[in-house]
């Protein structure tokens, strides 16, 4: 899917009417199965930047267009279907702690399902061989029966990203994939995730926490303070650039920080989304 | 924990002024009610009682009606299981259109169903069920109908709040794929919600199970039409019997629900 | 753990496991609902028979317009007083019933039981009581009414009488669960400095738990306005036994009248006790 932005504002749903908007005018063209890395210390603006591409977010302003069209001109229906095609995996999996990991899997395709057969998912789920084939890739294939409430953080991390390989999305917009994965984990699940969107000319675009990371994509976007700061190949994403865009948040740049300690920093007018 | 210290204490006027109140509305309704404390006192009531009392002393017995006993016990079981299913589904049906599925969700018909459930719910069963006996004639049917609507209204009003209370991220996750409201529902908030819904459902069945034991008073069917039927006539050994059906079968649900509390906490 | 995790790794079923057993208790759920389909003569076709569609017919259609003459209107008015005064009333004397009737019942007040473990006899007094307690609450209120209306008549005092024994029952139960999940402390102090069980109950025990036990009271006393409007169907004064004598007679309007009040009362009670109780928290 091609993006194509132009000074895209977006503010979050419960911040004030008058409040600097958590995501400043944006500028951002991305073409079909390109892959991109949005860094940045923590409140910059990178989730609401997701939730705006992802239409979960109606912009403040400027303009958006996936594919050429702009999604807020839609007929309500129009708009479902395209929202359909997009994927957006929240930061925290968002995973019911009692329902079965195949069932939470598959979820993904819902929108592609008539209401009977979800329904008919339900009591015998179909399409069992394609949510374990996604989870084999991340590592997970055991637990396809085990309920979500009786895995790891990371575990239910990684049921998380699963989803977006078993629904029909040509655009992925994952929010921090790695937060509460150990480093191993973390290169098997973003090699899978690079790998398959390639494969499938899916257009990705992730958050990410840890800089180092980040250099495995060819695009990376540097975001401070609800504005894009850079947009550069990653060769030329050098440490001195990495410092400007952490100045003063340097514990943020080294070690992947602890969410709770984050999120305490971040100021209030950059409410992070959920 | 040290409360008083804490918080400010009420002020001597308002509560002055709330047992005033109290106590003037008691005796009001004393007075204006006319207690007839004397036939109540009198050597002759208490005669009858002690009569009364005497009777219940020697339950009947007898197979035949020992056996239309049992079957009125079951009767009175399954009209309260079966109300209380129906009134699962009824409530959670008018429960989706009565909650705002999201902060900022439209919500067309939630003040419109809300008043639906509220109506349903501010009526008793036993009202219910001497309205249905018109449309449902006499019987269990009418009875079983009259606890659906009532627990319909009760647990709709549940169901609603749990729905509207449910962690709304699963919810999101799926909204932002443009999935309808009622497959959101099934995948994200459901399950979600699902152990709630069971713990009212179940609270309401043991409820039901009381009140299905008296609805047989205008005609509902259960233990309650035998009762009023032997009472009727004075049948003072019958009575006596479905009286202590009765007892039991209260004490059964307390220790049932006893149990199942103390089994699911563990 | 970690055998467990190899032999799943081994051979992750490709079929729901979960599938045996939902279909189980489809089934048994089926054999269950069976009978009490039987049993409740579930006939849901017979609300649409020509003959019940047609009484309920005239009945709904005699609805509107409800009666609003202004007769009739203070007989509901009154008779709507009469239905708070025996819920009020009734409460009063279940409290009359209820309070002492918890005193003896809590083990908390026992003063045998501060070195270790109770008497003989006071443990059976306690049990005694306690046994009292639930037979009161476990006879509908219903079923009570149902008698005293054979021994003083039809009339108020029934209903009054009915809703003291259940309701005394009730709250002498539930204060005692509220008393005995207190903390001890407080009590015990006092009682093994010398001082009464009554003093030591108003002393300790009472201010810790005074706010939930006053709430408790306030929810039932609603939940009395509710039942005295029912009770009048076996002929206990109220609302109840007006709404009755106009169901035997099919004056549609004026059921609609008492329902639209009836619900107004409910309503009513519903919103002054949830007032009242977060005035009290």
């Amino acid at each position: 899917m091609r993006i194509a932005a132009q000074g895209l504002t977006a503010r979050h749903p419960a911040a004030k009417a008058g409040s600097a908007p958590a995501l400043k005018p944006a500028g951002l063209a991305v073409a079909p199965g390109e892959q991109l890395a949005v860094v940045g210390p923590s409140g910059a603006g990178k989730t609401t930047l997701l939730h705006a591409l992802a239409c979960a977010l109606q912009p403040a302003a400027g303009r958006l267009e996936l594919d050429g069209i702009d999604p807020w001109t839609l007929p309500v229906a129009r708009l479902q279907k395209l929202r359909g095609r997009l994927f957006l995996a929240p930061q925290a999996p968002p995973l019911p702690p009692r329902q079965r990991v195949i069932t939470a899997v598959l979820a993904a395709r819902l929108p592609q399902q008539s209401l009977a057969a979800s329904l008919r998912s339900l009591l015998y789920p179909t399409g069992i061989a394609a949510a374990q084939a996604a989870l084999a890739q991340f590592d997970l294939a055991d637990k396809l029966w085990e309920r979500v409430d009786r895995l790891s953080g990371g575990e239910r991390q990684r049921v998380g990203l699963a989803r977006a390989i078993v629904s029909a999305a040509t655009l992925w917009l994952v929010d921090e994939p790695l937060s509460s994965l150990d480093p191993s984990r973390a290169a098997l699940a973003i090699d899978t995730l690079t790998r398959v969107a390639r494969e499938r000319g899916v257009t990705l675009v992730t958050t990410l926490h840890q800089v180092d990371v980040a250099a495995r994509f060819a695009r990376v976007i540097g975001m401070r303070d609800g504005e894009i700061r850079f947009d550069l190949p990653a060769a030329e994403v050098t440490r001195v650039r990495l410092a400007a865009l952490y100045e003063q948040r340097e514990h943020e740049l080294g070690a992947p920080a602890p969410e709770g300690a984050a999120a305490g920093a971040a100021p209030p007018a950059a409410m992070r989304g959920r | 924990m040290n409360a008083p210290a804490s918080k400010a204490p009420p002020s001597r006027c308002a509560l002055c002024w709330f047992l005033a109140g109290l106590a003037a509305l008691t005796a009001a309704s004393f007075w204006t009610l006319d207690l007839q404390w004397a036939k109540f006192l009198s050597l002759e009531a208490a005669r009858k009682m002690g009569r009364f009392l005497g009777e219940l002393l020697s339950p009947s017995s007898e197979a035949v009606f020992l056996r239309r006993l049992t079957l009125a016990s079951l009767e009175t079981i399954a009209m309260s299981a079966l109300g209380t299913l129906l009134a699962v589904f009824g409530g959670l049906a008018l429960a989706l259109p009565a909650s705002r599925s999201h902060a900022g969700g439209p919500a067309r018909w939630r003040a419109l169903t809300r008043l639906v459930l509220n109506g349903l719910r501010s009526i008793p069963e036993l009202v219910w069920a001497a309205l249905l006996i018109i449309a449902a004639g006499l019987g269990p049917f009418a009875g079983t109908l009259a606890l659906a609507l009532h627990t319909t209204g009760v647990l709709g009003r549940l169901f609603a709040e749990a729905i509207e209370n449910a962690p709304p991220g699963p919810a999101f996750a799926l909204r932002v794929q443009g999935v309808a409201s009622g497959r959101i529902f099934l995948y994200a908030t459901l399950p979600q919600i699902l152990p709630q819904l069971l713990s009212y459902t179940l609270y309401r069945w043991e409820n039901n199970i009381r009140a299905a034991a008296v609805l047989g008073v205008v005609g509902g069917g259960g233990l309650g039409q035998m009762l009023s039927f032997h009472m009727g006539l004075f049948h003072m050994r019958e009575t006596s019997s479905i009286l202590i059906a009765m007892i039991l079968l209260v004490a059964m649900v307390d220790i049932a629900s006893y149990l199942s509390r103390r089994l699911l906490q563990r | 753990m970690s055998a467990n995790v190899s032999v799943a790794m081994a051979a992750p079923a490709s079929r729901d496991p979960a599938w045996t057993g939902r279909v189980f208790w489809m089934f048994a759920a089926l054999v269950l609902l069976a009978p009490a389909l039987a049993l409740t003569e579930f006939k849901p076709w017979i609300l649409f028979s020509a003959q019940s569609l047609q009484s309920t017919r005239n009945f709904v259609a005699d609805f509107f317009p409800p009666k609003i003459e202004a007769e009739f209107l203070l007989l509901v008015g009154r008779e709507c007083w009469r239905t708070v005064a025996i819920a009020t009333a009734g409460m009063a004397l279940a409290l009359l019933i209820a309070i002492p009737l918890t005193l003896l019942s809590t083990s908390v007040l026992s003063i045998s039981a501060l070195p270790g473990r109770m008497h003989a006899l006071p443990f059976l007094l306690r049990q005694a009581t306690r046994w009292l307690l639930i037979l009161l609450r476990s006879i509908p209120e219903l079923v009570w009414a149902l008698v005293f209306v054979r021994v003083v008549g039809l009339g108020p005092t029934a209903g009054v009488l009915a809703i003291a024994l259940t309701y005394g029952g009730m709250l002498g139960k539930v204060y005692g669960e509220i008393l005995e999940s207190d903390e001890r402390q407080a009590t015990h102090a006092l009682l093994r400095n010398g001082a009464g069980r009554l003093q030591s109950f108003f002393y300790a025990l009472l201010p810790q738990s005074a706010s939930e036990l006053t709430s408790y009271t306030v929810y039932r006393w609603e939940c009395a306005i509710r039942s005295s409007a029912v009770l009048g169907f076996v002929g206990a004064g109220g609302l109840g036994q007006q709404m009755d004598n106009s169901m035997k007679m099919f004056q549609g309007s004026e059921v609609a009248t008492m329902l639209i009040v009836f619900m107004m009362l409910v309503g009513v009670a519903d919103y002054a006790s949830a007032w009242l109780r977060r005035k009290i928290a």
